[in-house]
């Protein structure tokens, strides 16, 4: 094989690579380049050109704070609730999510009646629109909503479902596993049937407990497939933003205020529009996930099975 | 020869088409064309008749959105995009962009402009109190208002509190009404800085200073110490401003329409769904302005016309905006929305609103009588450029002290901190 062969095959990958890089370069890159330049610039011009250097200020307004634990002595007070409904939120959330989903994929991955029609069911929610999920659960969870329709029907007192901070938080876990928890099973679901069968079969002829077989066979087994649904969860719950939007609008209060809810409201729905603000709030929260990511990553590595 | 009679005849008619077509594109080049948008379709009527008045001229009529005109039209304006002619909510928060037509009109129209529209223009101008610009005109205005239902008055045997009541006289009959006619709520006000303000103003916060400040005082104070009260003993409901948080704007005018509430503190523009929902299945009627230790005050509102700096045809919008001031095309406009009257004259004078029902126009009568007592700095707080900046954050530290996330003075302490981060960071 000639030289000029090699240089020919070194180059063809990157050609057929190079529409897709493009295509990354303009839709993700680039974006995160202009984030960084209006994160470090201050105004509400839109343009560039007409916003003035401001360093770090923006930096340290949202970091500003007293007692981190907090918030009301924190420059940017809402910033840090919507972190600290975040540190909450994002395990409850992620936990409740992969358990349920991990054993309906269970479920669905045996031999049970109308297998194919539960699959769709579970699948359902997630083709919806987030809008229309929060819109529909509105309407079940309002004061005049079809739940406490139902609970007045059988006698029951009306239930404030909405308007207790605690409830509004516990119903936004509930409504956002609810929507996704469909996409994370078929996930889980494909991992279990690329599971050899045979090693079931022996793991019955030695007799092995269900337990046994779920905790030595089958979540070994599926640990890639977890850490890959473990990492999207994650990055999808830190991301919530639709569904409480439409649902609490992050009330009561600031109970169920989210991160991304906080960089919306302070760049596009206040006016005047704060877009420095708002670029440095997402490019924490987004080195926050990279540093999350990563971790897991390594972490996973070590256990030597990613 | 009978075979060259066509071919001359098909010559003959291209070339009249070409000459039709080029005359058509030189009359097209020189027409003069401007996009106006607005959020009620029915306007497109005036750009009609302007077009018929002014042959020659084009108006892009385009209907959008309340939501737009708050969200889009600021990041359109934002990057030199955007109509000629909009439709404003936020009448100073823009200004910057506004195009002032003083030079594009006559000295008897500028006159005429400040004669009808005085107390609108100031707002206008986003807080410029040197300058004397002209940015647009405002037909009809939106006055917060309460509206009570009259038939749970008569069940429940009390008399209706008289012109003059306090907010405080409200809140008790209400509560006296709702306890004797089982009523679910006794008043309800929309979640909305807005219409706060109304009572604010009412107990004498001055909300914004000469300097363009945002002030905490203690009428501000009262007011929310009364508000989260009527909250903490069951007179307003946490449905609208204990249930949501941040700046989610919510009115639950429904349950007025459905008899669940005595009292409701909304807004003019409803008075058209009010009429033609509840119709004759109780009585209801629209009262003076509740007051407070500073005066009996509702805030003005509603959409300004105005033109944009970035138009290329600032001439045809002067004589846009000053053919919708004219007194003919303000009366149609009234008449075609049951809007308040804003301009003097027709204040003074009282608008016809021939398809309305009788309860309508005793409604608007009602309002457009507490117009003269809308007092300068409800108009100097509407058209401060950080107006809505101090709404956003009122609206969302108000909803923190309703679910004791933070105490009344550290709330309102976190409003001024916001309003002075908005001030600052367009200040570069």
């Amino acid at each position: 094989m000639g030289s000029g062969d090699r240089g020919v095959r070194r180059w063809v990958p990157w050609l057929f690579l190079a529409p897709n890089l493009a295509i990354i370069a303009v839709f993700s890159l680039l974006p995160v380049l202009v984030n960084v330049m209006y994160s470090v610039t201050g105004s509400d011009n839109l343009w560039p050109s007409e916003r003035p250097f401001v360093g770090f200020e923006n930096f340290s307004t949202l970091l500003e704070c007293g007692n981190y634990f907090d918030p009301a002595t924190c420059s940017r007070d809402l910033f840090w609730r919507a972190v600290g409904n975040a540190i909450v939120f994002v395990p409850t959330q992620v936990a409740v999510m992969i358990g349920f989903a991990l054993v309906t994929a269970i479920a669905l991955n045996r031999n049970i009646r109308a297998r194919g029609f539960f699959r769709g069911v579970f699948f359902f929610p997630v083709m919806l629109s987030p809008v229309v999920v929060a819109m529909t659960w509105l309407w079940v969870l309002q004061r005049d909503g079809a739940l406490n329709g139902v609970l007045g029907a059988l006698g029951f007192e009306q239930v404030t479902w909405l308007t207790d901070p605690s409830r509004a938080f516990r119903w936004s876990v509930f409504v956002t596993v609810w929507a996704h928890m469909g996409f994370y099973t078929i996930i889980l679901l494909a991992g279990l049937q690329s599971i050899p069968a045979d090693i079931y079969e022996a793991a019955k002829m030695d007799r092995a407990s269900p337990w046994r077989v779920f905790t030595r066979i089958t979540l070994p087994m599926l640990k890639p497939v977890l850490l890959v649904v473990f990492i999207l969860a994650v990055i999808r719950s830190v991301q919530t933003f639709d569904e409480i939007y439409v649902l609490t609008g992050g009330g009561p209060g600031t109970a169920t205020k989210m991160i991304v809810h906080y960089i919306f409201d302070t760049g596009f729905a206040v006016m005047p529009r704060n877009y420095g603000l708002a670029a440095a709030a997402s490019l924490i929260l987004g080195a926050a996930l990279f540093v999350f990511t990563a971790l897991q990553m390594r972490l996973s590595r070590g256990g030597g099975n990613a | 020869m009978t075979g060259r009679r066509p071919a001359c005849a098909i010559a003959r008619a291209c070339r009249f088409a070409l000459g039709l077509t080029a005359s058509i594109a030189i009359a097209v080049a020189h027409a003069q064309e401007i996009s106006v948008q607005h959020i009620h379709a029915d306007e497109r009527a005036a750009a009609v008749k302007f077009m018929k008045e002014n042959p020659g001229t084009k108006i892009d009529f385009r209907v959008v959105s309340f939501q737009s005109l708050l969200e889009s039209l600021p990041v359109q304006l934002a990057s030199g995009e955007g109509p000629d002619i909009s439709m404003v909510a936020d009448w100073g928060g823009l200004s910057r962009y506004y195009l002032d037509i003083r030079p594009y009109l006559t000295a008897a129209q500028a006159a005429y402009f400040e004669r009808e529209f005085g107390p609108i223009l100031a707002p206008m101008r986003g807080g410029d109190t040197k300058s004397n610009a002209i940015y647009g005109m405002a037909g009809a205005v939106t006055l917060n208002g309460a509206f009570v239902n009259l038939t749970l008055f008569r069940q429940a045997h009390v008399e209706l509190p008289p012109p003059g009541a306090t907010w405080d006289d409200w809140a008790a009959a209400a509560r006296k009404v709702a306890k004797a006619t089982h009523t679910e709520m006794p008043m309800e006000m929309d979640r909305s800085a807005h219409r706060f303000a109304s009572l604010a103003l009412s107990y004498g916060a001055q909300l914004v200073d000469d300097q363009g400040r945002f002030v905490v005082d203690e009428g501000l104070k009262t007011a929310v110490a009364k508000f989260v009260g009527w909250h903490r003993d069951g007179t307003m409901p946490m449905d609208l401003w204990g249930a949501v948080g941040g700046t989610t704007h919510l009115d639950r005018f429904s349950d007025f329409m459905n008899g669940k509430v005595v009292f409701y503190f909304g807004g003019s523009w409803s008075l058209f769904l009010m009429d033609k929902t509840v119709g004759d299945n109780f009585d209801w009627k629209v009262v003076d302005a509740p007051c407070g230790t500073a005066g009996c005050v509702v805030m003005p509102g509603g959409g300004a016309m105005v033109g944009f700096r970035h138009t290329k045809h600032p001439r045809l919008v002067a004589r846009y905006l000053a053919f919708l001031a004219r007194e003919d095309n303000m009366r149609e406009a009234l008449a075609r929305h049951a809007n308040i009257p804003a301009a003097a004259t027709i204040v003074k004078t009282g608008a016809q609103y021939p398809n309305d029902s009788e309860r309508v126009r005793a409604a608007l009568a009602a309002f457009t009588r507490q117009m003269p007592n809308v007092p300068e700095r409800a108009y100097a707080f509407q058209g401060w450029r950080f107006q809505r900046a101090a709404l956003n954050a009122l609206t969302t530290r108000i909803s923190q002290i309703l679910t004791n996330e933070l105490d009344i003075d550290t709330a309102l302490a976190f409003v001024k901190k916001d309003v002075d981060l908005a001030i600052r960071a367009s200040s570069y």
